[in-house]
């Protein structure tokens, strides 16, 4: 579904994905794990389409289209989907309208048939239950007055809603205390199926109890220095990443395997 | 060189097409002079041709029109002026609209420029229902009062259920009943000796809307004033609402045209606010982009009175819209808010002034620009909090979006504070589309375009939010959406 090829990006003249390989296929939960500043969310940014950064070499392929020729909203109605770290308040635009603008525009893009306000909202009454979250919150303005917990719960809302093939979730437990943790998590793990795929980007391990991943990679200094199965994620949680040798070293993927 | 001609006029009041048929005048005075005549000489010209009125108006006209030429147009050395040349109307000159066709006869102008004048005047617009319905808000039982290049047009208007307090009508026929109110309060309000633009008004008082609440009086039914304007002359509203003790109405003005043409608007409203009474107050300026727009909205508010004041601002190729409110007495309300979207090269100038003259008065203050193209926005807000003004709770902020990087506003929020006890708090902002915010949206499937209309819409719907008359605001929404949809950058 994704494949990644010595992705080179960075803001700027400074450089910080420094030759990221990287293959998702369907089905599979990738975490993407690593210390403050390794490049994670560049990452994440970049295969969304972030115009702020800028893709010096590599490629990615996204289900054989070369994804860094995409738009972001292209990407989007291609079935891309990034679960932001610091969602962004839009004051004025109620969450309804915005996010049956974003499904709409999805379907149009695919060919469907849009939904009127009314058939939208029964999808969405549905899709509320699965993150625990109010109804109000639809007329409320995009995460404008919400909690950091609400702001996560809404993005996943969103992906429940859109239904992404490929979801990208970047740092979704960060600021969330357990029970938020465990129904953003539950949210995640009902919308997994052998055609989705997802990549869990996060710092901390304890995510990776609830949405269980099967590869973990860890990345430093823009680099993919180990990667192995989700008893990866365990022992960084008991020894910490220091233990990595040389997180310096070009480190060599061993994302799976198609 | 004696002529026949021969005019269809619609009368004020008569409701029906007269043929009027007069002696044309002998001569003219442009033969006695060797250089074309100076703008301020010209609106001399016509003020000295205005059918007469009342003693009192006349006394007030001849006091007005000489301190419009003492004024002179304002220039940009005027500190209420500093950021919009007024040249493009001071330098053309701009015929008086409605002059009466017997003080044409009388003063012996020039026959055939007086006749197209005339025509003018009455509907040779050609303003059908039709045309006044597409500004309606979809409303067509709303009190509806429609002015054609200024005059009052019974055929075109609808007032009805009516009963002993409220009175709608023309100010006109005001005038001419000798209605007391008239008297008292015209040219009370809108004070007229540093406001070259509201003397020129006041020299021209002749037609406008008339309304007249009793105590305890409450409209229902929203009262519209529809100014369709067209031709190369101007016209000069004016307007004055007189709102009984705890009475309550909404008033809608309308400016609009129907075409492109380089027309002068140099409307004057009056508003006293009765005590305990509310007034719900809405300017909407939506001339052609080649038109010419001063409009002034003045209050004065007795104790426990409420003036909520919405003005919108998007035509014109330079337009000016002063909303000036005196809290003059205690625990007086007033929310004075707006939104102006400026394109192309439109000069787009928001004056308000709030000032508070007794105590426990809150203020409340809203403008919003949205500005595309190489246009010029200009916000000046003052309040003034006097001595005496203690307990006063003033906000007051202007945020402005650029979407163009030839596009310019200037913002002035003034703050003037002679109390000791006060609360007060004033901010401008100006900036540009939230980039993160657009990647959200982009990010969402959402294509650029429509990100920046989504952006920009709610830049604006926060102040739109604020209008309680719900086709209005449904108007507006569909205005600014539209407006912003078809943006090429």
């Amino acid at each position: 579904m994704l494949e990644i090829n010595d992705l080179h990006a960075g803001i700027g003249d400074r450089e910080i994905l420094r030759g990221i390989t990287l293959n998702v296929n369907a089905g599979e939960v990738h975490a993407v794990m690593g210390p403050n500043g390794s490049g994670k969310s560049t990452l994440a940014q970049v295969l969304a389409g972030n115009p702020s950064y800028e893709v010096t070499s590599g490629t990615v392929r996204y289900n054989g289209q070369d994804l860094l020729e995409l738009d972001p909203e292209v990407r989007a109605q291609n079935g891309i989907f990034l679960a932001f770290q610091y969602p962004v308040e839009i004051p004025g635009v109620s969450n309804a309208y915005f996010l049956r603008s974003a499904y709409n525009e999805i379907r149009k893009a695919n060919g469907q048939e849009e939904l009127d306000p009314l058939e939208f909202l029964d999808l969405v009454e549905e899709k509320l239950k699965l993150v625990d979250m109010d109804q109000a919150m639809l007329s409320r303005s995009v995460n404008q007055g919400f909690s950091g917990g609400e702001k996560k719960r809404n993005e996943i809302f969103q992906m429940a809603v859109l239904a992404p093939r490929l979801a990208i979730l970047d740092e979704t437990d960060s600021g969330l205390d357990i029970d938020a943790l465990r129904i953003v998590a539950e949210g995640v793990n009902k919308l997994r199926s052998p055609e989705n795929a997802t990549i869990v980007v996060t710092h901390y391990q304890r995510l990776l109890n609830y949405i269980v991943p099967d590869f973990v990679h860890v990345l430093a200094n823009g680099r993919i220095v180990k990667s192995g199965g989700k008893e990866l994620a365990l022992e960084l949680e008991a020894r910490g990443y220091d233990w990595i040798p040389s997180l310096t070293e070009a480190g060599t993927s061993v994302g799976s395997t198609a | 060189m004696s002529e026949i001609a021969t005019d269809v006029v619609t009368r004020e009041g008569s409701g029906v097409n007269d043929l009027v048929t007069r002696d044309a005048a002998k001569g003219s005075r442009k033969t006695t002079t060797t250089r074309a005549p100076s703008s301020i000489e010209v609106y001399r010209e016509d003020f000295s041709m205005q059918k007469a009125g009342p003693a009192w108006l006349n006394q007030l006209r001849a006091k007005a029109i000489e301190r419009f030429e003492a004024l002179g147009f304002p220039t940009t050395k005027n500190e209420d002026w500093h950021f919009t040349s007024v040249a493009p109307i001071a330098e053309r000159s701009f015929r008086s609209a409605i002059i009466d066709a017997d003080s044409i006869t009388a003063e012996g102008s020039d026959r055939r420029e007086s006749s197209r004048r005339r025509s003018d005047a009455v509907n040779a617009l050609g303003v059908k229902p039709a045309d006044v319905a597409s500004f309606s808000f979809g409303q067509n039982d709303w009190h509806q009062l429609v002015f054609i290049n200024g005059l009052f047009d019974r055929a075109l208007s609808s007032i009805d259920g009516l009963n002993g307090k409220l009175r709608i009508d023309s100010l006109a026929r005001a005038i001419e009943d000798g209605s007391p109110s008239v008297e008292i309060h015209l040219g009370r309000i809108a004070a007229f000796d540093q406001h070259a633009f509201t003397a020129l008004n006041t020299a021209f008082v002749a037609d406008g809307a008339f309304i007249e609440l009793a105590n305890d009086a409450v409209v229902e039914k929203p009262i519209h004033l529809v100014f369709v304007s067209g031709g190369e002359g101007v016209s000069q509203p004016r307007n004055l609402i007189v709102a009984g003790r705890h009475s309550r109405v909404t008033v809608i003005e309308s400016y609009v045209s129907l075409r492109e043409s380089p027309y002068f608007t140099n409307a004057v409203t009056e508003i006293a606010v009765g005590e305990g009474a509310h007034v719900d107050h809405y300017k909407l300026q939506r001339e052609n982009q080649s038109a010419f727009h001063v409009g002034t909205v003045q209050a004065r508010q007795a104790r426990n009175s409420t003036l909520h004041s919405f003005s919108f601002a998007v035509g014109g190729a330079l337009a000016r819209t002063n909303i000036y409110t005196s809290l003059d007495g205690d625990a007086a309300t007033c929310t004075l808010n707006g939104l102006y979207l400026t394109d192309g090269t439109q000069h787009i100038d928001n004056q308000t002034s709030i000032e508070h003259l007794a105590p426990n008065c809150p203020s409340h203050e809203v403008y919003k620009g949205v500005l595309d193209g190489r246009s010029h926005g200009v916000f000046n807000g003052k309040v003034y909090v006097h001595p005496e003004a203690q307990k006063t709770d003033g906000k007051q902020s202007n945020n402005n979006l650029l979407l163009s990087p030839h596009a310019r506003v200037d913002t002035k929020p003034q703050l003037e504070i002679f109390a000791d006890d006060v609360k007060c708090t004033h901010g401008a902002t100006v900036g540009r589309l939230d980039e993160m915010a657009m990647f959200y949206l982009n990010s969402r499937g959402i294509g650029a375009e429509t990100a920046r209309t989504l952006l920009t819409y709610a830049f604006a719907a926060d102040v739109i939010e604020t209008i309680e008359l719900a086709p209005l605001k449904a108007e507006l929404e569909k205005i600014v959406l539209a407006r912003f949809a078809d943006s090429p950058t």
